[in-house]
């Protein structure tokens, strides 16, 4: 016992030693949550917009005082209609409003920015709403869950799947491969230490450090993104200390295979943190994908993880809806763990 | 700074990355497989909101509305349900997006005149799809319940004021999408990954190499010999140039090859921005590797700029939608500016007249960086 206590505490030496990877560590995850919740938002609400009028009536004057006091538009003046191909394509305006027509059959035309979809689409559909009279609204909408429609809600979960990944899996095996490339794993090995105790005093520095990282990323959801609190908070630390677990063992494997650094790194890269950020529905949709991707998704642990998440940290759902993510996540611990133990006592 | 040196030093870089054992099939498999396959995945288009219905009116016109949803393109009926909680339980299971109530008595009170309302609830984890799947669901219930007024109309003939009065005050107005008819999302997405690859590839690669260098012990050699601190840099920075020129021209050929996309303006604009962009990363990298001794912490640290940079250079969410000090922000960030040139000449067309400004702020960059790498390189440790 007092052996690992102090392979323990080599480590945590190790990780506390290099202040520079330290402060990265922490300053990523916290500043990824702070973009999220303050800087970026997926919403479209500046549309930049500029209006040919011509035809001259007080329904114009109507639509003009409209666009200029909405908060979603910003007005960029009247234009001619020969200019606005050129301010579009400057990307000084998003999007033109063309008035035409005679008094009784008035006929709009909206010409948008179509290189940038989004803001296409959602500014025909503001500028639509403009022009319709507010007595046509029969359909009362209101949204479950996220009423400030806050894109971080969506995100949160995302980012600590993402950073767990690196955290546990990347740090762990880049910090096992220096020790073999160094040769001092060689001196570990041929002490009286025995190996299951050396990788698992390598892996608990790293389980708290991602401990710490939970509880860190926990307060900033709750206190300064408002995510809703719950008493069920317990649910989440159980899933995600789940998660942690998953990660280490899967830094445990790569650092089996591998026997550079760069070439860790670059696995850990390739195999997980891309197929993280792209695959597993943390910023595109898993439903919009081709059906060989989805099912591709389907081995990557971030997707169960991301999905479980979002529907206890948001949708703040009793644990019998998460269920069936839980069981494998739990599934996939046990065989990636069987796997790394059993290659890495190979090697010894 | 002296020609042959940097000559010689520059086929010593070269030898380098042809004999490394990943890195020649990082420059050209990376991009082929990103331009393959992110496309498929990185699609942002709301498609397929499943709706779930609550029928309290079960009547001809409810079952028009939902008839008329399960046949438009964006919308799909998980279920018609007789009450509001087995349809939230739907929504809670993720098997429905946005929840639409119709309340009982609908279409007798729309007969009658008065206005009724339907009531959509969408699911706003995503916020997003929340947003844009309850605007699908009113378009089409709109529809729906303006042409079945209009049928009534004609068929009751009475009360025909009231239905024209209906018909003229929407005002339907014709949407012309420039530059990209179709909305697709995948011509927005492929000059930005292109700036993506750019980005990881230039940025990485010199950062590790340096640091190799520095971990096997070669750059000793290289410090205790006649070689100047400017001749050096640039040593390692001309090849990424050449890297960052060929990462594009294969997001060039892929797009063309198998999207179909290719740029509405002027190629060499599009290869002078790469060129100035990828001194900007590799500067970047090289100063990082300059100020780290071990691979894993330039790692982290290239990595921090690297998410921050995408994040905030609106390659995936609009700048004009961040906050004004997050507006102010992106002008520090490289990126934005490659960005703003790709899409402009890919999609638009637009010539060095509308973009000089961009240029003027790449090539400042790459010069600022270029400079910060040389001084932060010293020969002594």
């Amino acid at each position: 016992m007092s052996i690992l206590l102090s392979v323990i505490k080599k480590e945590a030496r190790h990780i506390t030693r290099d202040a520079r990877t330290m402060t990265i560590t922490l300053f990523i995850p916290v500043v990824l949550l702070l973009l999220f919740g303050f800087a970026i938002s997926t919403e479209v609400n500046d549309v930049r917009i500029a209006t040919v009028s011509e035809r001259y009536d007080c329904r114009t004057r109507e639509i003009i005082e409209k666009l200029s006091h909405n908060p979603y538009f910003t007005f960029k003046g009247e234009a001619e209609y020969s200019d606005i191909e050129r301010m579009l394509r400057r990307g000084e305006i998003d999007a033109a409003l063309v008035l035409r027509g005679r008094d009784n059959a008035p006929e709009y035309q909206i010409i948008t920015d179509g290189s940038n979809t989004n803001i296409a689409q959602t500014a025909a559909f503001y500028i639509e709403n403009v022009l319709r009279s507010p007595e046509q609204d029969t359909v009362l909408i209101h949204t479950l869950y996220n009423p400030q429609l806050k894109s971080a809600y969506n995100f949160v979960p995302g980012i600590m799947g993402m950073i767990f990944i690196l955290i546990c899996a990347m740090m762990t095996s880049v910090s096992i491969v220096r020790e073999k490339e160094s040769g001092t794993m060689d001196l570990m090995f041929v002490s009286p230490v025995r190996p299951s105790v050396i990788v698992i005093g390598k892996l608990i520095p790293y389980f708290i450090l991602s401990c710490i990282l939970l509880v860190a990323m926990l307060c900033i959801s709750y206190m300064l993104l408002e995510l809703p609190f719950y008493a069920r908070v317990i649910n989440v630390a159980g899933l995600s200390l789940l998660y942690i677990i998953l990660s280490l063992a899967l830094g445990l494997l790569i650092s089996s295979l591998v026997r550079s650094q760069v070439a860790a790194l670059l696995v850990s890269c390739v195999v997980l943190m891309l197929p993280v950020i792209m695959l597993s529905g943390m910023i595109f949709p898993i439903d919009n994908m081709p059906y060989l991707l989805r099912m591709i998704s389907c081995i990557i642990p971030a997707r169960w993880y991301i999905s479980a998440m979002r529907a206890i940290m948001i949708q703040q759902l009793p644990f019998q809806y998460i269920l069936r993510e839980t069981i494998i996540l739990a599934v996939m611990t046990m065989i990636i763990i069987s796997i790394a133990v059993r290659k890495t006592s190979k090697q010894k | 700074m002296n020609i042959r040196i940097l000559r010689i030093l520059l086929f010593k870089e070269i030898q380098l990355l042809k004999r490394h054992p990943i890195v020649p099939k990082i420059i050209v498999v990376l991009p082929v497989m990103a331009m393959l396959i992110l496309p498929l995945v990185a699609n942002l288009d709301i498609r397929s909101v499943g709706v779930a219905v609550v029928d309290n009116d079960c009547s001809e016109l409810s079952r028009c509305i939902v008839s008329d949803m399960a046949a438009s393109e964006n919308l799909v009926i998980s279920g018609v349900f007789p009450r509001y909680d087995r349809a939230l339980e739907m929504v809670e299971r993720g098997d429905a997006d946005v929840i639409l109530t119709i309340p009982s008595n609908y279409s007798r009170d729309l007969e009658r005149g008065l206005t009724p309302t339907l009531a959509l609830s969408a699911n706003g984890v995503n916020a997003t799809k929340g947003m844009l799947g309850s605007r699908y669901a009113a378009q089409s219930s709109g529809a729906t319940v303006s042409r079945w007024m209009k049928e009534r109309a004609v068929y009751i003939s009475s009360g025909l004021s009231t239905v024209q009065d209906f018909q003229t005050k929407q005002d339907v107005a014709a949407v012309l999408n420039l530059y990209n008819p179709t909305l697709n999302f995948r011509n927005y997405m492929i000059p930005a990954l292109m700036v993506v690859l750019i980005i990881i590839i230039c940025g990485f690669l010199p950062t590790l190499n340096l640091v190799t260098e520095k971990e096997s012990g070669t750059i000793e050699a290289m410090n205790v010999s006649p070689v100047g601190k400017f001749t050096f840099v640039l040593s390692k920075l001309i090849p990424y140039w050449i890297i960052g020129l060929i990462v594009i021209t294969v997001g060039l050929i892929v797009g063309w090859l198998v999207y179909g996309l290719v740029p509405v303006g002027n190629v060499i604009l599009i290869y002078l921005a790469a060129i100035l962009f990828s001194l900007v990363m590799s500067g970047l990298g090289v100063t990082i590797a300059n100020r780290s001794s071990t691979i894993l912490q330039s790692i982290f640290v290239i990595f921090a700029f690297i998410v921050i940079f995408q994040l905030m250079s609106g390659l995936f969410t609009p700048i004009s939608s961040m906050p004004q000090w997050a507006q102010y922000a992106t002008y520090a960030i490289p990126p934005r500016y490659f960005i703003e040139i790709m899409r402009a000449v890919y999609l638009k067309g637009a010539t060095f007249c509308d973009l000089w400004r961009q240029y003027m702020a790449l090539a400042g960059f790459a010069v600022m960086f270029f400079i910060v790498a040389t001084f932060s390189y010293s020969k002594r440790s």
